[in-house]
């Protein structure tokens, strides 16, 4: 019986080549088609013992993380996977990222106008805010979908997509089935006779519903919940004016303290550019429109839709303590920004440019009622709340005010100054019952090119706080060598916390070299606790000390 | 058993004539094809990066963000010298844009505001930077006139720029890079 099958096997295979023998010239496509591509970052830290920062235990004493993209394509045909490897996960990342698999992988292609996608996909609804999977690796975010995902283009400016699938739960799938669809059209794309006129129009919807199973002793939870909405996108000169707005149902889960009231968001941006100048507005109103497809989840966990944050994300490390972090339950932020660059060869411009910039942004609590006198707010079981849509709650959850000037003297120094304040709610951002904090904070950032491969830039940071852990100073010095080559020291003293075993340095030196795509970083030092952020999405980060070794390439 | 050996001798001979009657295939794994995937322009508007077009002649791109500091200092200082390398080599420099929904509403003021003559585009969900395995912004990728991949480099530093356009110069002379 084995032998038959192995014959049966070998016949196969040669009925296969026979049939490529035929197709010599195919095979010879198929082959110069083909095309491998992919990536790879590793992250490995040594701990150090570090009582006086706080650092937490490491037991491993060395925990890395590691991953590799690989994607294969021929012509209209994709597929590739990613190789994730936690012994064990970083300080930081989510201790249930543990062990090795691959846990993101697909096939794809593309026909008549079809998309098709079997596997783990990546998407996005409009602004996301009903429906969006992504990731971020430096994060330890990926709530990629794992199932279908189709997309087609019927019309020229129309586009719709459907998903259905479980999400990524680390190694494993949510408990929940998330469907959806959604639907884009250009207007101007879809009637030739608007295709160049300056008005330009494009609407869309989505549709999405979570199904779990539901077995409360106590209360009766909805299995399907749906959530959907609609956008617009108005353009006209220089203007741009974009909104959307989605409505989720009745969707009592752990975040939401299991209230039966409906969840709804809006979000309007109104962008002005021409050559020189742009301004920027734009609001956000969330009320109680976390949607994850498992109602128990918790934190960053199984989220299906996406919540973007209105605060201005700086990269200097003092502002930086204070990032502002979306709050689930509901919020109203907006933003103000303005940027100007004066003309070349003017009085003010100087022969290379100045330029500056003005952002606001601000997020504040919504207006919350009860709903009867006797019952208090968020009570579990009941509808939470009343919240009046035009009312603003009293509680400011957030403020941020941030000037910068750059300006670039000759061909040997340019520089940068920036002014943040700051007023960051820790109660409701962290949970520390601290009060509010006020923080000013200056920075001077100067970059001297001694030549063309060699420059120095240096960064001095002051932060002043009557709150929290007081004031900061940070100092760094940069040296590169282009471009291959940097180097840098830096120190972030907390010299004006109120108890004084916690004026401590957190010094830090890192060196790095890069050649084409593959880059290979070197740090040793100490870095705080905080609140890492990217996109809206945060994670916590404890005290650490230790050497850090990274190495990314791609190819 | 025999039977076996058989067919795979068979089986071999045959393939390999296959390959006798033609050309030799070339390298499968060469020069790297853009790939196309939608983005947005700054208008909203749906576009291809299959349709990136630059008449022949060489193609920057750069993956850029409006946090990214590195980026940014990456683009202002190209943007100094953008005027003489388009002209010394016809290069089109495309800029695409990582943010997402938070801070793509950014991207066209910070662009037009620091006067930069780029092409820009939107990757609100990161596809095409997937597609083009960006890990660690700035990413940047010289393409030659048949749009495939000829270099590419992580991260930026003051100076950089030069050996950008030391390679952008060999491409549009059609000349070897020590890469190929």
């Amino acid at each position: 019986m084995k032998f038959k099958n192995t014959r049966l096997l070998l016949f196969s295979i040669l009925f296969l080549f026979s049939f490529t023998r035929v197709n010599a010239q195919g095979v010879e496509k198929f082959l110069k088609n083909s095309q491998i591509s992919g990536n790879f970052q590793f992250d490995g830290m040594y701990y150090i013992d570090d009582s006086a920062i706080g650092a937490p235990d490491v037991p491993q004493k060395v925990l890395m993380n590691a991953f590799a993209n690989v994607n294969y394509t021929n012509g209209p045909f994709s597929a590739g996977f990613r190789f994730e490897n936690y012994l064990y996960a970083l300080q930081g990342y989510d201790p249930r990222y543990k062990g090795i698999g691959i846990p993101y992988r697909y096939i794809s292609f593309e026909k008549d106008k079809f998309t098709i996608t079997v596997g783990n996909s990546y998407d996005q609804f409009g602004s996301g805010l009903v429906y969006r999977a992504w990731q971020d690796a430096s994060l330890g975010f990926d709530n990629s979908l794992d199932g279908v995902n189709i997309r087609v283009n019927p019309w020229k400016g129309i586009t719709i997509k459907g998903v259905w699938g479980k999400q990524r739960f680390y190694f494993e799938h949510g408990p929940g089935v998330v469907r959806g669809g959604d639907a884009e059209f250009s207007i101007n794309d879809i009637f030739s006779q608007l295709n160049n006129k300056q008005l330009r129009v494009s609407i869309g919807g989505s549709f999405v519903s979570k199904f779990q199973e539901a077995d409360d002793p106590v209360y009766k939870l909805p299995k399907n919940v749906a959530s959907y909405g609609g956008r617009g996108t108005i353009s006209y000169k220089n203007f741009i004016v974009n909104g959307e707005y989605v409505h989720k149902i009745n969707d009592p889960s752990t975040i939401n303290n299991r209230i039966y009231k409906p969840g709804n968001a809006t979000f309007i941006q109104l962008t002005y550019a021409q050559k020189g100048l742009g301004l920027y507005l734009a609001a956000i109103r969330t009320d109680n429109m976390s949607f994850k497809s498992d109602r128990d989840a918790e934190g960053n966990d199984l989220n299906i839709n996406y919540i973007p944050s209105m605060a201005k994300q700086t990269t200097y490390s003092l502002p930086a303590i204070y990032t502002y972090g979306t709050q689930p339950k509901g919020e109203f932020g907006l933003q103000a920004q303005g940027i100007y660059t004066f003309k070349k060869k003017t009085k003010l411009g100087g022969k290379y440019g100045t330029s500056f910039s003005i952002t606001y942004s601000r997020y504040n609590a919504i207006h919350k009622k009860q709903i009867d006198e006797n019952t208090p707010i968020d009570s579990t079981g009941t509808l939470g709340y009343k919240s009046d849509y035009f009312k603003i709650g009293k509680d400011v959850y957030y403020e941020n005010f941030n000037f910068e000037f750059s300006k670039k003297v000759n061909k040997v120094f340019k520089f940068m100054v920036d002014y943040f304040y700051i007023m960051y709610n820790s109660k409701v951002i962290e949970g520390h019952e601290i009060p509010n904090i006020h923080s000013h904070t200056f920075v001077v950032d100067m970059t001297f090119n001694i030549n063309d491969k060699h420059s120095i830039r240096t960064e001095l940071q002051h932060m002043y706080a009557k709150q929290g852990e007081g004031s900061w100073a940070y100092g760094m010095v940069e040296y590169t060598i282009a471009p291959k080559w940097f180097f840098s020291v830096s120190d972030q003293y907390n010299y004006g916390n109120s108890i004084t075993e916690k004026r401590l340095h957190y010094y830090s030196v890192a060196t790095a070299f890069a050649i084409g795509s593959t880059r290979i970083a070197l740090n040793y030092g100490r870095q705080r606790a905080g609140i890492l952020c990217v996109g809206g999405v945060c994670r916590y980060v404890p005290a650490a000390n230790g050497l850090t070794l990274s190495i990314t390439s791609s190819f | 058993m025999k039977y076996l050996i058989g067919i795979i001798v068979f089986v071999t001979v045959f393939w390999a004539s296959a390959y006798a009657q033609n050309e030799p295939v070339t390298n499968p794994v060469g020069l790297k094809k853009l790939p196309a995937v939608e983005l947005k322009n700054l208008d909203n508007k749906t576009f291809s990066s299959g349709d990136f077009f630059n008449d022949g002649k060489p193609i920057i791109i750069s993956f850029w963000a409006t946090w990214c500091k590195p980026c940014i200092n990456e683009l202002t200082t190209i943007a100094d010298v953008y005027d003489d390398w388009q002209t010394e080599t016809g290069v089109k420099l495309i800029a695409i844009s990582i943010d997402d929904s938070k801070t793509s509403g950014n991207v066209s003021p910070l662009a037009n505001g620091k006067n930069w003559d780029y092409e820009v585009y939107l990757d609100v969900n990161s596809d095409f930077k997937r597609a083009m395995n960006v890990n660690l912004i700035p990413h940047t990728f010289v393409l030659n006139g048949n749009k495939e991949i000829v270099w590419q480099h992580t991260s930026f530093s003051q100076g950089s720029e030069l050996e950008l356009i030391d390679i952008v110069r060999k491409v549009a002379k059609g000349e070897k890079l020590p890469s190929e």
